[in-house]
């Protein structure tokens, strides 16, 4: 039987959605019994959280003063004793995961399958190489203690809740290092959507033209209640901040509708949105890259079309 | 580290196909063609490069040593590297291993980078956060667990101040700081730098800096592969969309899928 021991990504009190996406993807795997692990200083909020997703079995709280900022030099000593007896260990291919599992998984002798999207058996897994352009299909070999994976949350549907799950306490004995420190972390305050995990996305490239430029866009995704997000040139060009790139070297997502306005559509730009059910292009260039994958494509002038479109939807 | 009078950076460079170039699935899904197609530095890579450089020449320190595992062909990119200003290169020739459609496990390789830190014991490594053409994105944290030492992944700043190391890692959140001690393991992001371009005369002088080879036997490594390719497929292709021609049929046509 497949035990797969899922670690949670969270903010201390919150836990992140990729987390239930996480669990679908273990609970894919055949006769896969899920056991969640929270490290934290307090883990007791998020581990309530995930042990009501459907399908976990068990929640370990790994609690340690230590545990308060998600440092991979400091959890990952304290997985490995987690991971004993699993014989699948996943996180989510978000920043907090591919940091930290391949630590885990060198601690642990084991090889890792980076950005799982399709499980085809407990040892056979699917995933994009070449920014997305190839898909691979690979399968452990027998003689590995343990499968380490991320997990690419766009390719999976969260747990839904109405699980409810035992929560225990883990306490590891390794000696943590102090070499690593944390000193905080800026992100620019926002009352949009989750760009990660919104069911709807505007999106703007470099012919937004300035950081106002994307002002026009913000009252848009307001109207739409969407999240905000930007190409690689428009954060290059210091329109937005680097949070809200969406491509393979940002953020991967896979909302119902994504709207790219002034965006040429480069091939790591389609790797970020591959997965979004609907694709809406609004460009002046008809021979943009980005019309081929467009669901619905506009051509026309950016600045005219998106204030007719926030006036057609108040 | 006091007691290393030489402050080192060693720096991982990877030979990828060209960011360029569309790759294709072979007719028979056994791999990627790659044959006849433009190769360069992993671009992370160049970034990794980039870094080390310009530490070197604000004086922080004294020499870059590039690193790469591969066949023959790979001593392209470290001849490359040594153009834009490494002072060495080491060659891990990997000639003996069977090659297959997958490249070297990052396990693998981290390993054998650890020999190599083992020997030149530098105050610094630096890698991509990832090479464009696997995409694992694994080899720095495998390396920085092997060696105990600290890592900081996706950094888009790094300030040295004596034995510490201060970086801005691009997180989902937004820009995380950290502090670590040296030596540590140090990833690339895009935005920590834009690399140098090469010029004439300086290919011309990486042809007489050293470059050495070491064979991947005689460092010890297990290089078993242990995740076995099936099969190679293109991604599905979208669906043909639809044309509308102004905002107001934009609207009708979301409406009308339910989407809004």
């Amino acid at each position: 039987m497949a035990k797969v021991l899922v670690i949670a990504e969270h903010d201390g009190a919150t836990l992140n959605p990729s987390t239930a996406k996480c669990v679908s993807c273990a609970r894919a795997i055949p006769g896969g019994e899920v056991t969640v692990a929270v490290c934290a200083a307090d883990a007791t909020a998020v581990a309530q959280q995930a042990a009501r997703l459907q399908g976990v079995h068990r929640v370990l709280k790994i609690e340690d003063p230590a545990n308060e900022h998600p440092l991979a030099a400091v959890l990952a000593p304290q997985l490995v004793q987690a991971a004993a007896g699993f014989s699948h260990v996943l996180g989510p291919s978000t920043t907090y995961g591919k940091d930290l599992l391949p630590r885990l998984a060198a601690l642990l002798d084991a090889p890792q399958v980076s950005d799982i999207m399709a499980v085809e058996g407990a040892r056979c897994f699917r995933r994009p190489i070449y920014a997305g352009n190839v898909i691979l299909t690979v399968e452990v070999d027998e003689s590995a203690p343990v499968i380490v994976g991320t997990v690419r949350t766009a390719s999976f549907q969260a747990a839904a809740a109405g699980g409810t799950a035992l929560i225990e306490s883990f306490r590891p004995t390794s000696k943590l290092p102090t070499h690593t420190r944390f000193v905080g972390v800026s992100q620019a305050k926002t009352d949009r959507p989750d760009l990660q995990t919104a069911r709807r996305v505007v999106s703007g490239g470099r012919a937004l033209g300035s950081a106002q430029g994307f002002e026009i866009l913000y009252r848009l995704a307001e109207k739409l209640g969407a999240a905000v997000g930007a190409s690689r040139a428009a954060v290059d060009a210091g329109y937005v901040p680097n949070e809200m790139q969406v491509g393979q070297t940002g953020k991967i997502i896979a909302p119902e509708l994504y709207v790219a306005v002034g965006i040429s559509g480069a091939i790591q730009h389609l790797t970020g949105i591959k997965d979004a059910r609907t694709i809406v292009a609004i460009n002046k260039d008809p021979e943009a890259p980005i019309f081929e994958v467009a669901d619905i494509g506009l051509v026309g002038d950016l600045f005219e079309i998106v204030p007719q479109m926030e006036k057609l939807l108040s | 580290m006091g007691d290393n009078p030489m402050r080192r950076i060693l720096v991982g460079i990877k030979r990828v196909v060209d960011y360029n170039v569309r790759v294709r699935v072979k007719a028979d899904g056994n791999g990627v063609a790659v044959d006849g197609v433009k190769m360069s530095i992993n671009p992370f890579d160049e970034i990794a490069l980039e870094e080390a450089l310009r530490i070197r020449e604000r004086g922080a320190a004294d020499e870059v040593v590039v690193a790469s595992l591969g066949t023959t062909e790979c001593q392209q990119q470290l001849r490359t590297a040594l153009a834009m200003g490494a002072d060495r290169a080491l060659w891990v020739d990997t000639s003996a291993v069977p090659s297959g459609p997958l490249g070297l496990e990052p396990l693998t390789i981290a390993r054998a980078l650890l020999a190599l830190v083992r020997r030149e014991q530098p105050l610094m490594v630096i890698l991509g956060k990832q090479a464009i053409d696997e995409d694992n994105s694994q080899t720095g944290p495998m390396l920085a667990a092997l060696w105990d030492r600290p890592q900081a992944t996706f950094a888009s700043k790094i300030e040295l101040s004596g034995e510490r190391a201060k970086v801005l890692r691009e997180v989902d959140a937004g820009l995380q700081t950290l502090e670590v001690e040296l030596p540590a393991v140090f990833t690339t992001d895009l935005r920590l730098n834009e690399p140098r371009y090469v010029k004439l005369p300086d290919i011309m002088k990486a042809k007489k800096k050293p470059l050495d080879t070491i064979p991947l036997s005689s460092l010890e490594v297990d290089a078993r592969p242990r995740i076995k390719p099936v099969r190679f497929e293109p991604p599905p292709q979208r669906q043909k969309g639809i044309r509308v021609s102004d905002a107001g049929e934009l609207v009708a046509a979301l409406r009308q899928k339910g989407l809004l």
